[in-house]
């Protein structure tokens, strides 16, 4: 039988788990796209629309 | 210029997705340090303010399961008006934004069963029960799910925008019936005791801690949907210029 604390601390614990993973998960994800970008504009490819001159 | 067409000319350059970059590299340092105060301050009167006379300390557990529950409709419903988006205005960002919506509201849903299960053992005696308001949400999870499925099963991410906007304004109809279950059928979880007719039902005392934590997550919402929006920009910029690459190279050979 889990006391009413633990039922408590559960939920928060369950939370905090849910919120960090998801942080983790869009801050990771953000790293990896703009490493992506940059190995590419360092390889020389640029988007059509910077090519023209005026970055959009 | 007229005041109306000055403001149709406002949305259409959000619609740009350049510029949405930089309003998003803007507001969001702002919008991430008002989430930790507001956490910071929510959490605090969380565990310093009375247990119930009834619940004693489970009541702490209203202050994360409501507003995942909230969250968890908000979320359907940005994802909604997104695919309006996508399907009426064909906004450049809909789908960007229904698409990356989509993982948070599945772990907010998921946060709300969760919780809801842990709140429900001690006060109910059991962990689940099939009534309307579980099952509905219930189902919701599975919505959210065959969506994230649907979008990384298709190739053509056009294909995929539409189709997934007809489903997610399909399935907008369980969000009503969420919100509503608790009066329309009997159910073990209670009604509504915050947004209802006749004002709110709940003690100030509960009250306070509520709103602030509410409030704090939904802006943690708007701050991760806006950050997993811009990931979404940039996979799609990485997706062209490779593909523009592979064509130069196909050129020359």
């Amino acid at each position: 039988m889990m006391t009413h604390t633990a039922y408590v601390a559960a939920s928060y614990g369950t939370a905090a788990l849910t919120v960090v993973a998801l942080i983790l998960w869009v801050w990771t994800d953000g790293r990896a796209r703009r490493r992506e970008l940059q190995a590419l504009e360092k390889a020389g490819i640029r988007r059509r629309s910077a090519q023209g001159g005026e970055a959009q | 210029m007229s005041e109306n067409s000055l403001s149709i000319r406002k949305f259409s350059d959000l619609a740009n997705p350049t510029r949405f970059l930089g309003l998003a590299g803007r507001v969001l340092p702002w919008l991430v340090g008002l989430t930790v105060v507001l956490f910071a301050i929510g959490l605090y009167l969380s565990f310093t303010t009375e247990g119930d006379y009834q619940q004693g300390e489970t009541v702490r557990i209203m202050y994360v399961h409501v507003p995942a529950a909230w969250l968890s409709m908000m979320c359907y419903t940005v994802m909604a008006v997104s695919a309006l988006g996508t399907l009426v205005w064909r906004h450049p960002l809909a789908d960007v934004s229904a698409r990356a919506a989509a993982p948070i509201g599945a772990s907010f849903t998921f946060l709300a069963l969760v919780t809801g299960s842990l709140w429900g053992k001690p006060m109910w005696g059991t962990w689940w029960v099939w009534d309307a308001r579980l099952t509905s949400v219930f189902v919701l999870f599975l919505m959210y799910l065959g969506l994230i499925a649907l979008n990384r099963a298709m190739d053509d991410p056009g294909k995929a925008a539409k189709v997934s906007a007809i489903l997610i304004l399909v399935g907008f109809v369980n969000i009503p019936i969420i919100k509503f279950s608790v009066e329309w059928w009997n159910t073990l979880h209670q009604p509504a005791s915050v947004l209802r007719l006749g004002g709110s039902a709940i003690d100030p005392e509960f009250l306070w801690p509520l709103l602030v934590m509410a409030v704090a997550f939904t802006l943690l919402f708007f701050a991760l949907h806006i950050a997993a929006m811009r990931n979404e920009i940039w996979r799609r910029r990485v997706t062209s210029m490779r593909r523009q690459a592979a064509r130069a190279a196909g050129r020359e050979a």
